[in-house]
Formats: structure tokens, C-alpha cells, sequence
């Protein structure tokens, strides 16, 4: 016991960036999901399980709406495409650390990603063990954040209108860091304005799904001029 | 709200789908084993265009021609976007802008 807390202690300060981003989100997560009725135990369940920000954001929606499982499946998988590319990345960095990788790769998040793949672990533990717990205490972050969120949404009677528009701010950030990271911008424009025109022909209720095929499809026309362009 | 089956129906298949998009790579990529172009290329062009097609999503249910125009929306994106390109803090940027918003349609666009 005395060893696993030396490995916690030691990985503990990597993880602080993340601490101060989970636990807020998840917070903020945790209200959005009792305002729509469902309590801490809902919000606990789902970030044990999920463990990803941008789905449990996206999720209130589904479940305020009760989505059909195609749609959710769809969304989901188009949303988190990224993370097979995460995975992706760290084949290598994975490779014989025993059996805690199996949990490692559950747990891989942005914010995880972005520590794991830029920091080298503390000289006197191991790799397996310092992903292990940069892994495990970002998932204790996202958890505790969102079942706190959930439980402080359902006992303060507090006027919540307009809590739902977290979600909305989640991905206009995401539209900018995105943005920043591409030196083409065509994908983004594309992406705005597709969805716009869906939207107006199919209306609120149909338009997603065509719009998010659209885009695929016009992206993967427009490869030839990408790849040979270089703007990748 | 949804009830219990529909709710855990939707919560059991998300789940699915993160997981396997999280073990994809390990299962059937293993070292050396590399994708074929076309899906490292989506990799690559998708979540940008992805995040757009989201952000109209999220507005997707607001009526633009009667009750507030879409203005709260617009006024409360604009500004998570300006403070996040200038500023880069995820916090800030969600954080002023979700409070605006609120405040917005608690107070002025009722």
C-alpha cells in the first residue's frame, strides 16, 4: 500500500491541470443532467462507464429528447473517431505494460492523451504504473465532478434556464481549438455550412444525420485535392 | 426526461461505442500494423469539420424567426469563441459565456 501511494503522490502533480478542468466540467455536466430530471446516481454511472466530456455533454441531449439507439450509435462513433486515433498513438507506448493497459486505453480522454503522449513518468516508477494513475485519478476527477454537479442541481432550487447552453460553449471552444490546430480551414467551413443548409430544407428534427453523411462524403471527394495540396 | 429503459438504452450504447472506439486501434492495429489512408485521412479532416456540424446541432432547436431571433445564441457563441481564441482557457471561455447566457434569457429575452 505504502508503494501505491508513493506512485499516486508522485503522478498527482501531472494530473493538476486536469483536476481544475474536470472537476468544474463534470460540475457543470452534473447540473445540465438533474436539470433534466436525472439524479447523482445517473450522473455517477454514466462517468464511470462513458468517461468522455464531449459525449456526456451531447448525451443530455439524447436523453431529454429520447433518442433512438441508431442515432445515438452514429453520433457517438462520428464524435469520438478521434479516439481511435489516440489509440493509435500510443500502440507503442502501451506495448508490454502488463494487464493495467487494458484499463489505461478505457480511460483515454483528451486530456489524458495530451498528458500521456507529452510526459515521461518520475524516474523511480514505472510507465505502466504512472499511466495507471494519471488514468485512474482523472477518472476519480470526472466523477466526483459530475455526481457532485448532479447532486448540487437536484437539492438547490436554483434557476437553472439557460444551463444547457454549456454544451453549445463546449464546442464553440472546440470549433476554435480546432481551428487553431489546422492550417486548413476548409473541413470547418464545410462543416458550418452544410448542417445550415440541411437545416433549413429538413428542419430541426431530420437534419443531422444527412448533414453529417453530406459532410463525410464531400470530404472524402475532396482527398485527391487535400493529399496532393499537402494543407494537411 | 426519458424513462429508465430508453434512458439506460442510451447510456448502455454510448458506452459501447466510446469503448470501442477507444479499443479499435489496439484490436485490430497492433504494432507496425497500420490503417489504410483513406481512414488516417477522415482522422485527420473530421473533427474539425465535426465540431462545426455540432455547434449548429446545439443551436439547431432555436427559432430564429419569432421569440428572441436567435440573439442570446449568437451574442453568448461569439463571445465563448472571441475569449477563447484570445485568452486559450477553456474555463473562462465556457464559464462567462454559459453565466451570460443564462443571464440572458433569465432577464432579458424571457
Amino acid at each position: 500500500m505504502g508503494n501505491l501511494f508513493n506512485i499516486l503522490k508522485k503522478s498527482f502533480r501531472y494530473t493538476l491541470p486536469v483536476l481544475f478542468g474536470y472537476i468544474p466540467l463534470g460540475f457543470a455536466f452534473g447540473i445540465l443532467l438533474a436539470s433534466k430530471g436525472y439524479g447523482p446516481e445517473w450522473a455517477f454511472f454514466m462517468s464511470v462507464i462513458i468517461f468522455s466530456g464531449t459525449g456526456q455533454y451531447l448525451i443530455v441531449s439524447f436523453l431529454a429528447a429520447g433518442a433512438s439507439i441508431p442515432h445515438v450509435i452514429l453520433m457517438t462513433f462520428l464524435l469520438h473517431f478521434r479516439y481511435f486515433f489516440y489509440g493509435l498513438s500510443m500502440i507503442d507506448k502501451y506495448h508490454k505494460i502488463g494487464k493495467s493497459k487494458w484499463y489505461m486505453i478505457f480511460g483515454l480522454t483528451d486530456e489524458t492523451y495530451a498528458i500521456l503522449s507529452t510526459e515521461t513518468p518520475p524516474k523511480d516508477i514505472s510507465r505502466g504504473a504512472f499511466y495507471t494513475a494519471v488514468t485512474f485519478m482523472n477518472h476519480c476527477y470526472w466523477i466526483i465532478g459530475s455526481t457532485l454537479g448532479a447532486i448540487v442541481g437536484n437539492i438547490l432550487p436554483f434557476n437553472t434556464k439557460g444551463i444547457e447552453f454549456v454544451m453549445t460553449a463546449l464546442f464553440a471552444v472546440l470549433v476554435v481549438e480546432q481551428w487553431k490546430a489546422h492550417k486548413n480551414h476548409i473541413p470547418a467551413l464545410i462543416g458550418f455550412v452544410i448542417p445550415i443548409i440541411s437545416l433549413v430544407i429538413l428542419g430541426s428534427e431530420h437534419f443531422l444525420i444527412p448533414a453529417l453523411l453530406a459532410v463525410s462524403v464531400i470530404l472524402m471527394c475532396m482527398r485527391p485535392i487535400f493529399e496532393k495540396e499537402e494543407r494537411l | 426526461m426519458s424513462n429508465f429503459a430508453t434512458s439506460m438504452g442510451i447510456v448502455l450504447a454510448m458506452a459501447a461505442v466510446t469503448a470501442f472506439t477507444r479499443y479499435a486501434p489496439f484490436i485490430f492495429f497492433g504494432r507496425g500494423k497500420e490503417p489504410a489512408k483513406w481512414i488516417k485521412y477522415l482522422g485527420k479532416l473530421l473533427p474539425p469539420a465535426l465540431m462545426s456540424v455540432l455547434i449548429i446541432y446545439c443551436i439547431s432547436s432555436v427559432d430564429f424567426i419569432g421569440g428572441s431571433h436567435g440573439i442570446p445564441e449568437i451574442i453568448c457563441i461569439a463571445i465563448a469563441m472571441a475569449l477563447h481564441a484570445w485568452k486559450g482557457n477553456v474555463l473562462l471561455s465556457i464559464g462567462v459565456s454559459t453565466v451570460l447566457y443564462m443571464v440572458l434569457v433569465q432577464t432579458i429575452f424571457v
